[in-house]
């Protein structure tokens, strides 16, 4: 069992060698460490917003998704739907919302372990992490098309507006509003964190899969 | 690019530029002009007060709608009507008196009798220091001696207090400088409580009296268990004002008929109109309300109809009450910004009066007295208060105040409006010298009142000035014999004889009579009521409103049944009712929208019933359904694209 770990948190570095090699050694914990600080802070950021246009409504129409909440004028966006038979915003993701926070939490820890594996298992806690993003935007997007292409039939206006694929992101139209769907901050530092992840894989590649292959060359020579 | 011609090629460039952006040039404007044969006096004016689509008034004018019975308020300087407010008089774009406000309106009915319009003259802006807060506005009905309440966030009236002592009251409403009380004078003398007696009584019977409602903020309600009123002589009290910074303590009221003549054309006695006009002078009252305070708080009052009041003996020993001589027909009586002058307009005399408060502080000290009326008033010697009097043309009739020294003072009979200055330390605002008439603006016609922005405070605007005339004659098209008022704003902002007409306002719905104009930055009103569920009526949420998906019909074990509805776009909920003859209604209907303008109206064929629901508020309209029929009932406010569909079933089960 402790072998299975071993193998898992792979080759330890030496406190000499670390004060050698600051930057090499450094980069990777230093990089892991940033985009767990971005995705705490992004908790408390809007992920996503929604802006919706018409003549009527001089302010515009605003919604905001947080990882755990839907706010701004969604009250008044579900009147407006309900003439389309769209069902309640509130009803949309709601598994989502309750767990989100409880996933990026997750995250955190699970780049906190990625830090201490000097592995390849290492970017098997990091990818999700990294996809994390792209995976809010499709969950989204599958949302808003779940959400556009089930229209009440019996609703007010079924006749006028056919079942449409709201826009997840950019610019849309339905009815007289002009949607305009953006990312959030949160969602904007989630993705500087993929990115972030990304190079810090790299800089973890290139420290430790040295030490990795030396490792192994070494068990090769005892067992021949 | 110092080249002057490729400077000028730039230039040229720039108004091209510039013309073909904007799309029109000053050769369109002249153009245009020319077309209209309007004048460059027309064109300033109208650039003046033209708000292109979108912009916002800078002033809003809080004027009485007369024998209407409402108050109308007006955007300055685009002289646009932007709403009327329903006060004494059903109104049913708003449900008043249909369904919302039943209960404020009988609260006024005198002596329990249905009475559902009232005369409104003048409204009062609360006030904290001596100036205008935004936070309400009073106004009192002439016709039945009461006064009302609108609160400001949300522009509804909600109190109206019918006074016990008096059926017509004209010195209303104006309010002390901390809106500590409201100010109603009575007008035509009637025995207390208005109760039968003959009129050759009329010196030992009728009465005339003030009345000083205590106004609770927090509440925003009169407290009628802290309010008292004075006996005064059975004159006429005509308008007042209260007194501010050196006059802090009293209001001042004028008054006519002080000949104490009863009229009597019928039997070949001289009419009102001679007998009440026969002296050269009237009586300006001078009050002292916070003396008057203390002894109505000592208990030194009569109950009279139920209602404390120190009689004019009390007054009289504990010296709350003065009078002066002052020129015949008054009609407005008002308080320089300072507190220092007070200013009374006789309408047959062509003088504006001027009082020193310092002087009429020094005679009542030193008891200067010329003598007392037959009601043992003690009569302040005239010259001894007197500061000036200044010739300003025929039937002045009301000032108001600039901020840089100048007065303004409308004339009745010559239809115009005369700037002067005043004297003393407000003399050096002005190039001309103290207390001289300056210039006359003449108005379209027989002007009434007039008000200029914030221009009854202690810190006048100046800016503007609008003249309420009463006749239009030949200002608008003939809309039949019935003639619209012609509200004319005149541009005070500049010194000496300049002081245009810029806008003439067609008022064809009432005869506003007085009007006070703030700034409209001093209010906050609500763009929708703050929570759904909100009840108007005490400010706060009706926790028994209607919820959505908690709507239903409920038959209660005394026979009456509560309807829960709500209304959203574009439905009813629930739109199908069934009722029997006879049953006791209560319909409770919540609007649950939150969107600004939303608003729903509630209306119900022969029952009589409309209600105006803005976003959020919650109502409840009593009534017993007593006609048997099928009344489809509908949302009265364009709501929506499908609110023709926003109606419902009241089925009512005949016996």
């Amino acid at each position: 069992m402790t072998a299975l770990i071993d193998r898992i948190l792979g080759p330890r570095v030496a406190p000499d060698e670390r004060a050698r090699q600051t930057l090499r050694y450094g980069t990777p914990g230093f990089l892991l460490l940033t985009a767990r600080i971005l995705l705490l802070v992004s908790l408390f950021l809007p992920y996503w917003h929604m802006e919706l246009q018409a003549p009527q409504y001089p302010d515009g129409l605003h919604m905001t998704a947080h990882l755990n909440a839907l706010t701004g004028d969604v009250a008044e966006i579900d009147g407006l739907n309900h003439y389309i038979g769209m069902r309640s915003l509130y009803e949309a993701a709601e598994l989502e919302r309750t767990v989100g926070v409880f996933i990026m939490i997750a995250f955190v820890i699970m780049l906190e372990f990625a830090a201490y594996i000097h592995t390849r298992w290492s970017a098997l806690l990091v990818a999700p992490v990294v996809l994390f993003p792209v995976v809010f935007l499709v969950d989204l997007h599958l949302w808003m098309r779940h959400f556009g292409l089930n229209l009440d039939p019996a609703a007010p206006l079924s006749n006028a507006v056919k079942p449409f694929v709201p826009t997840a992101l950019g610019k849309g139209g339905i009815g007289q509003f002009v949607t305009i769907a953006t990312p959030g901050a949160g969602l904007i530092l989630a993705m500087i964190a993929s990115l972030v992840l990304v190079a810090a894989l790299y800089f973890h590649r290139r420290a430790y899969l040295p030490l990795v292959r030396q490792q192994r060359a070494k068990a090769e020579t005892a067992v021949n | 690019m110092t080249h002057p011609a490729s400077r000028m090629i730039v230039a040229g460039a720039i108004a091209v530029l510039a013309s073909t952006t904007a799309g029109q040039t000053m050769r369109d404007v002249e153009t245009v002009a020319k077309e209209r044969g309007l004048t460059n006096a027309d064109l300033v004016a109208a650039a003046k007060t033209y708000l292109p689509s979108g912009q916002k008034d800078e002033y809003l004018m809080f004027a009485s709608g007369g024998h209407a019975g409402q108050i109308f308020v007006v955007g300055l300087p685009s002289m646009r009507l932007l709403r009327s407010i329903a006060v004494f008089t059903p109104e049913p774009w708003q449900g008043w008196g249909y369904g919302v406000g039943n209960s404020i309106l009988e609260e006024g009915f005198p002596s329990g009798k249905s009475n559902l319009w009232g005369d409104t003259h003048h409204p009062a802006l609360s006030e904290t220091d001596g100036d205008y807060d935004g936070q309400f506005v009073f106004i009192n009905d002439k016709i039945n001696a009461r006064v009302a309440v609108i609160d400001l966030r949300d522009w509804e009236t909600k109190q109206i207090v019918k006074n016990p002592l008096t059926l017509s009251d004209h010195g209303g409403t104006f309010v002390t400088p901390n809106t500590e009380y409201i100010i109603e004078g009575g007008q035509y003398a009637v025995p207390w409580g208005s109760e039968y007696a003959p009129i050759s009584e009329y010196k030992e019977q009728y009465k005339g009296s003030v009345t000083l409602w205590k106004f609770d903020r927090n509440r925003g309600r009169i407290d009628r268990d802290r309010s008292f009123a004075i006996e005064l002589p059975p004159y006429w009290q005509d308008l007042s004002d209260a007194g501010k910074l050196a006059s802090d303590g009293f209001f001042f009221m004028n008054s006519l008929n002080t000949e104490l003549a009863t009229g009597g054309i019928q039997d070949k006695k001289p009419p009102f109109e001679a007998g009440a006009s026969m002296n050269a002078t009237d009586f300006l009252h001078i009050i002292d309300w916070k003396k008057a305070e203390r002894v109505f708080k000592a208990g030194q009052v009569e109950q009279i109809e139920d209602f404390p009041v120190i009689t004019l003996k009390t007054a009289l020993a504990e010296g709350l009450l003065h009078v002066t001589p002052e020129p015949r027909s008054p009609h407005g009586v008002d308080v320089a910004p300072k507190g220092d002058f007070i200013v009374v307009s006789g309408k047959l005399d062509p003088h504006v009066t001027i009082y020193s408060m310092q002087k009429i502080k020094n005679a009542i000290a030193n008891k200067t007295f010329s003598g007392t009326d037959e009601y043992g008033v003690p009569i302040l010697d005239f010259d001894s208060v007197v500061e000036s009097r200044i010739e300003v043309g025929l039937g002045p009739l009301h000032t108001q105040f600039g901020p840089d020294g100048y007065a303004y003072t409308s004339l009745y009979l010559d239809s115009a409006v005369a700037r002067w200055t005043l004297g003393g330390s407000y003399g050096s605002g002005t190039p001309e010298p103290d207390w001289t008439l300056v210039h006359k603006t003449p108005v379209h016609y027989n002007v009434g009142h007039i008000a200029a922005a914030e221009g009854d405070t202690v810190s006048p605007d100046g800016k503007y000035l609008v003249a309420l005339n009463k006749w239009s004659v030949d200002r608008f098209y003939p809309t039949g014999p019935l003639l619209p008022q012609n509200l004319q704003l005149i541009d005070i902002s500049e010194q000496g004889t300049a002081a245009p007409v810029i806008y003439d306002m067609a008022m064809g719905v009432g005869e506003p009579h007085y009007a006070q104009i703030v700034k409209a930055d001093k209010l906050q009103p609500w763009t929708t009521y703050p929570q759904v569920g909100w009840d108007p009526h005490v400010q706060n949420i009706n926790p028994m409103a209607p919820k959505p998906k908690m709507e239903r019909v409920q038959r209660n074990d005394d026979g009456s049944v509560d309807i829960f509805m709500t209304a959203i776009r574009s439905h009813f909920n629930p739109e199908h009712v069934y009722l029997k003859q006879g049953d006791v209604v209560r319909w409770h209907i919540t609007n649950t929208e939150r969107a600004v303008d939303a608003t729903h109206g509630f209306a119900v064929p022969v029952y009589n019933i409309t209600a105006s629901l803005e976003p959020g508020e919650a109502v409840t309209i009593e009534f017993v359904a007593d006609t048997p029929g099928t009344f489809p009932f509908y949302c009265s406010e364009f709501c929506s694209a499908l609110h023709l569909e926003m109606m419902g079933y009241l089925m009512v089960e005949p016996n």
